[in-house]
C-alpha cells in the first residue's frame, strides 16, 4: 500500500503553505532523513523530511503550488515491490485528508466589510459627578470611504506592516523596538520589510529584556519620541507589566500632566493553537481595566490598519492587541493614502433585530458565524465589533440593544471581571429598561488553557455556545 | 560592613582648585538647603502637616549636590522615592516641593504624586518612580533619544543599594552597554535596602560596582559624602558619555542619617554607627573645605542662614496654600485633558 506525504504544519496556527520545490523527482528513491521538498509560508521556509524508505511514485501538488493547505497529500511512496500500479486505486481526493483544525475554519475572508459613513461626533463630555455617568470623548467622525475607492485584499499582518511602514514614512520620530523585528523580520513576520526599508536605526532588535525594552520605549517617548514596542506575544509582557501600568499608564497623571507617554505597546494576544497555558492567554480585561491606557483590539485587517495608524499617532499609551490567528486572515482594504479610523468606535458589522452580539479580535470569528446559523432559524443576530476596548463605545451597543432588547457577549478570555462582566454591567446601569432578557456571556472556560486538541477546544468558546446563548436569550 | 565603612572613611580628596570657588559655594548651598528642606519635612510630619510617607536623604546631600552640579542645562534626572535631594538639587523650587509633601495646590504635581514622584520637567527632573528598578530602562530610553537625535544631554539615573538585586538593574545595564547610552548610573550605597543590611543579602561586597565588570564597565566605587569627589566622578562620566563613549555606574558610599521612612527609627542599626557616619557628615566636611580654601566664616554662616530663611518662607506659603481643588482629581489622565474611559 503506498503511503502518502502530508502537507505538514510549520507551527501550530500554519493553514496553508506553498511547495516551494521539489529536492526529489518521481521515481527517485528515498530513505528516512532524505529532504524532497521545501515548503514555504509567509513566516519561514522548511524542509520536508522523508519519513518512510520506498520510491517516489507520484508527486501530486507539483512544485509552485501555492496555498496548499495543511494535511493534503502531497506526495506518494511506493513501499518496496509496489510499483506505480499500487497507486491509481490511493491517490486520494484532492484537499486535506482530516478535519482541519479550529482557526483553518475561519480562514475564509470575513465577509467583507466596508467603513460606515461618517456619524455625528458624539455630544460633548458632561462633567463629571460622583457616580454619574462617566464622561463620553468626543469622537472624531469615521472618514468616508469615497465612492469607487478600490479595496485591495491583503492578510491582517500585511495591514500591520503597511500601517507601520507608512507612519514612519511620514514621521522621523516613530521607530519599532522589540526582540527578532529587525533581521529576523518579526517572529510571527508582522514587521517584514521595515528593516530593509528603514534601517537598523529606526528597526532596533532587543534582548531578551521584556521589562527592560518596555522601560526604554518609556524613556524615548518622553521627549516627544513615537516608540512602537513589539511583544513577541502579550504573554511575555507578563514581565514588563510594572512598565505598561506604573511606568507608562500613570506617569502624565502623577506628574500632574507635566510628562507626557505616547507609545504603542503591540503583538499578539489571545490563545493560539495547541502551546498550553503559558502562550495562550487573552489579557483584554487586564489592560482595559487601567485608566490612561487606550486598549485597542482589531478584527480585520481594514481595522487593523486604520487602528494602529491612529495609535501611533494618538499621545497616549496605546496597547495594540493582536491575534496569532488572524493575522494569516485576508480582508479587503481600502485603498487609500492615509486611512486612519477613529480610537473607540465599534463598528455595526452585521444588522439583524433580534439580538446583539458583541464580539472583537478573535471573538468575532465565533460571534459571525453564530449569526449565519441563528440566520437559517429566522433569529437575526445584530454583529457588533468592538475594535476599541477602552476608551469602549457602549453607545453604540445601547443603540443596538434598543432595538433588540437582547446582548450576547464573546471574548476568549475568562469570564469573572471580564470585558463580557464590564459590558453586561453597563447595560444594566445605562439601558436597563431595554433589557428583555439577562445579558449572557460566552467566555473561555475558567481554566488554564491545555494542550490537547479536544481539550483545548472544549476551553474555548465555540459558535456553538454562541448560537445557544443567542436562542438562551431570545427564548427560542 | 565594617570594611565597607573603612572605604567612606578614607582620607579626603587632596585639595586643589580645579573646582572652583564657584562650584564649590553652589554645592555647599544645595547641601545645606536639601538639609535644611528635610529636616523641615521631617518636623512637618511630626506636625502632621505632611501626612503621607517619605524618605530622606539626610546624610546622603553630597550625591545629589556633586551631581546636580556636574549637570549641564538639559541633562535629565531620574530618581527613586526617596528624591527630594536629587530634585531640590536641580533648582526646583523649595516652596513647590514642601507644597506637595503637604498635599498643596502650590505642590510640584498640585497633589496628584506626592514625595515619592516629584517631577518637574522644566528643571530636567523627568520623574520620581517608586517602584524598585522600573527607571534604570526608562532613562536608558532618554538617553536612546538623545542618541537618536543626535542630542547632547545626558540622563542620569539615580537609585539606592537595593535596586541592584533587581532583574531591572541588570536588563538596563546590559542595553546601556550594549547601545553605548548616554546614561550614568549613580548607586547611592547607604548600607540599607530598607531595614535589611545590603551585605545580608547580596553576593558581592560592592552591590554595584562589583556588576560592572558583567557589562564591561570599569569599576567605580567613591566616597559620596564628599560632593568634590562626586562631583569629579560624576563629571568625568558625563563627559565620557557625551563624547559617545557609553554608560557608566557609580556606587558611591554613603549613609542615611534617618529611617527607611518617615515610619522607621531604624533601631536595626547597631550602636554607634550612626555616631561615626556623622562625624562624616557630608555637610561637615564641606564647611571645613570651604574654610581649607579661605571661605571666610561669614560667607558660610550666611549660605546656612538663607538657607534657613527659605525654607521658613516656603513653609508658610505651604501652610498658607489651600489643598488641590476636587475638580482636578480627573484631570490629566489622557492627553485630552480629561479621563473618558468610555464613548
Amino acid at each position: 500500500m503506498p503511503t502518502e506525504i502530508l502537507m505538514p504544519a510549520l507551527s501550530p496556527t500554519m493553514e496553508k503553505g506553498n511547495l516551494a520545490k521539489w529536492l526529489k523527482k518521481e521515481g527517485d528513491p528515498v530513505k528516512s532523513g532524505d529532504v524532497i521538498a521545501e515548503i514555504e509560508t509567509d513566516k519561514a521556509t522548511m524542509e520536508v523530511e522523508a519519513v518512510d524508505e520506498g520510491t517516489l511514485g507520484k508527486i501530486l501538488e507539483p512544485e509552485g503550488t501555492n496555498d496548499v493547505a495543511v494535511n493534503t497529500p502531497i506526495a506518494m511512496i511506493l513501499a518496496d515491490g509496489e510499483d506505480a500500479s499500487a497507486l491509481k486505486a490511493a491517490i486520494p481526493a484532492a484537499g486535506p485528508s482530516e478535519e482541519p483544525s479550529r482557526q483553518q475554519k475561519g480562514a475564509e475572508s470575513p465577509p467583507a466589510e466596508r467603513p460606515e459613513p461618517a456619524k455625528k461626533a458624539a455630544a460633548p463630555a458632561p462633567a463629571p459627578t460622583g457616580t454619574a455617568k462617566p464622561p463620553a470623548a468626543a469622537l472624531a467622525p469615521e472618514p468616508e470611504v469615497p465612492e469607487g475607492t478600490e479595496f485591495v485584499t491583503m492578510t491582517m499582518r500585511e495591514a500591520l506592516r503597511d500601517a507601520m511602514a507608512e507612519e514612519m514614512r511620514r514621521d522621523p520620530d516613530v521607530f519599532i523596538l522589540g526582540e527578532e523585528v529587525a533581521e529576523y523580520q518579526g517572529a510571527y513576520k508582522v514587521t517584514q520589510g521595515l528593516l530593509q526599508e528603514f534601517g537598523a536605526r529606526r528597526v532596533i532588535d532587543t534582548p531578551i529584556t521584556e521589562h527592560g525594552f518596555a522601560g526604554v520605549g518609556i524613556g524615548a517617548a518622553l521627549d516627544g519620541l513615537k516608540p512602537i514596542v513589539e511583544f513577541m506575544t502579550f504573554n511575555f509582557a507578563m514581565q514588563a507589566m510594572d512598565q505598561l501600568i506604573n511606568s507608562a499608564a500613570k506617569t502624565r497623571y502623577m506628574s500632574g500632566g507635566q510628562v507626557q507617554v505616547s507609545i504603542v505597546f503591540r503583538g499578539p494576544n489571545g490563545p493560539a493553537s495547541r502551546v498550553a497555558a503559558q502562550h495562550s492567554q487573552d489579557y483584554s480585561a487586564w489592560y482595559s481595566h487601567i485608566p490612561g491606557l487606550k486598549v485597542i483590539a482589531p478584527s480585520t485587517a481594514a481595522d487593523a490598519k486604520g487602528l494602529l495608524k491612529a495609535a501611533i499617532r494618538d499621545p497616549n499609551p496605546v496597547i495594540f492587541l493582536e491575534n496569532e490567528i488572524l493575522y494569516g486572515h485576508s480582508s479587503p482594504v481600502p485603498k487609500l493614502d492615509d486611512y486612519v479610523l477613529p480610537i473607540g468606535r465599534a463598528r455595526v458589522v452585521r444588522s439583524g433585530n433580534d439580538v446583539t452580539i458583541v464580539a472583537w479580535s478573535m471573538g468575532m470569528t465565533y460571534a459571525l458565524k453564530a449569526a449565519d446559523e441563528l440566520a437559517q432559524d429566522n433569529i437575526e443576530a445584530e454583529v457588533i465589533d468592538l475594535r476599541t476596548l477602552k476608551p469602549m463605545d457602549t453607545q453604540t451597543i445601547v443603540e443596538s440593544l434598543k432595538k433588540t432588547g437582547r446582548v450576547v457577549t464573546v471574548e476568549e478570555g475568562w469570564k469573572q471581571s471580564g470585558v463580557g462582566a464590564e459590558i453586561a454591567a453597563s447595560l444594566m446601569e445605562e439601558a436597563f429598561d431595554y433589557l428583555d432578557a439577562p445579558v449572557m456571556r460566552v467566555c473561555g472556560k475558567d481554566v488554564p488553557m491545555p494542550y490537547a486538541a479536544n481539550l483545548e477546544k472544549l476551553a474555548l468558546p465555540s459558535v456553538a455556545e454562541v448560537v445557544e446563548a443567542a436562542r438562551a436569550v431570545c427564548y427560542r | 560592613m565594617a570594611k565597607l565603612e573603612d572605604r567612606a572613611l578614607a582620607p579626603n580628596a587632596q585639595l586643589n582648585d580645579d573646582i572652583g570657588e564657584e562650584t564649590r559655594l553652589r554645592m555647599y548651598r544645595m547641601q545645606v538647603e536639601i538639609r535644611e528642606a528635610e529636616q523641615r519635612a521631617f518636623d512637618l510630619f511630626l506636625q502632621n502637616l505632611v501626612k503621607g510617607t517619605s524618605h530622606l536623604s539626610l546624610g546622603q546631600e553630597a550625591v545629589a549636590a556633586g551631581c546636580a552640579a556636574a549637570m549641564k542645562p538639559g541633562d535629565l534626572s531620574f530618581c527613586t522615592y526617596r528624591g527630594h535631594a536629587h530634585t531640590l538639587a536641580r533648582g526646583v523650587p523649595i516652596e513647590q516641593v514642601l507644597g506637595e509633601l503637604m498635599q498643596r495646590d502650590n505642590g510640584l504635581m498640585r497633589g496628584k504624586g506626592g514625595s515619592m514622584h516629584l517631577t518637574s520637567a522644566d528643571h530636567g527632573i523627568m520623574g520620581s518612580y517608586a517602584i524598585i528598578g522600573a527607571h534604570l530602562p526608562i532613562a536608558c530610553g532618554a538617553a536612546w533619544r538623545a542618541q537618536y537625535k543626535g542630542q547632547k544631554d545626558v540622563s542620569v539615573c539615580f537609585f539606592g543599594d537595593g535596586t541592584t538585586n533587581i532583574g531591572a538593574f541588570h536588563e538596563a545595564l546590559n542595553l546601556a552597554a550594549v547601545w553605548k547610552l548616554p546614561v550614568i548610573f549613580v548607586c547611592e550605597n547607604n548600607l540599607y535596602m530598607e531595614y535589611t543590611p545590603i551585605a545580608d543579602v547580596t553576593a558581592v561586597k560592592n552591590p554595584a560596582a562589583d556588576r560592572a565588570a558583567a557589562y564591561g564597565l570599569p569599576r567605580i566605587v567613591i566616597d559620596g559624602n564628599d560632593a568634590d569627589i562626586v562631583y569629579r566622578t560624576a563629571s568625568e562620566a558625563y563627559d565620557k558619555a557625551r563624547a559617545g563613549d557609553g554608560p557608566s555606574l557609580i556606587e558611591c558610599l554613603t549613609y542615611r542619617h534617618s529611617g527607611h521612612s518617615r515610619a522607621d527609627p531604624a533601631k536595626y542599626r547597631p550602636e554607634g554607627e550612626l555616631e561615626r557616619w556623622k562625624e562624616r557628615d557630608p555637610i561637615k566636611i564641606y564647611r571645613e573645605r570651604l574654610r581649607q580654601f579661605g571661605v571666610s566664616d561669614d560667607v558660610i554662616v550666611a549660605i546656612e542662614t538663607e538657607a534657613k530663611r527659605k525654607v521658613d518662607e516656603a513653609t508658610e506659603k505651604c501652610k498658607a496654600a489651600p489643598m488641590p481643588p476636587a475638580e482636578i482629581l480627573t484631570t490629566d489622565v489622557y492627553a485630552d485633558g480629561g479621563f473618558a474611559w468610555r464613548n
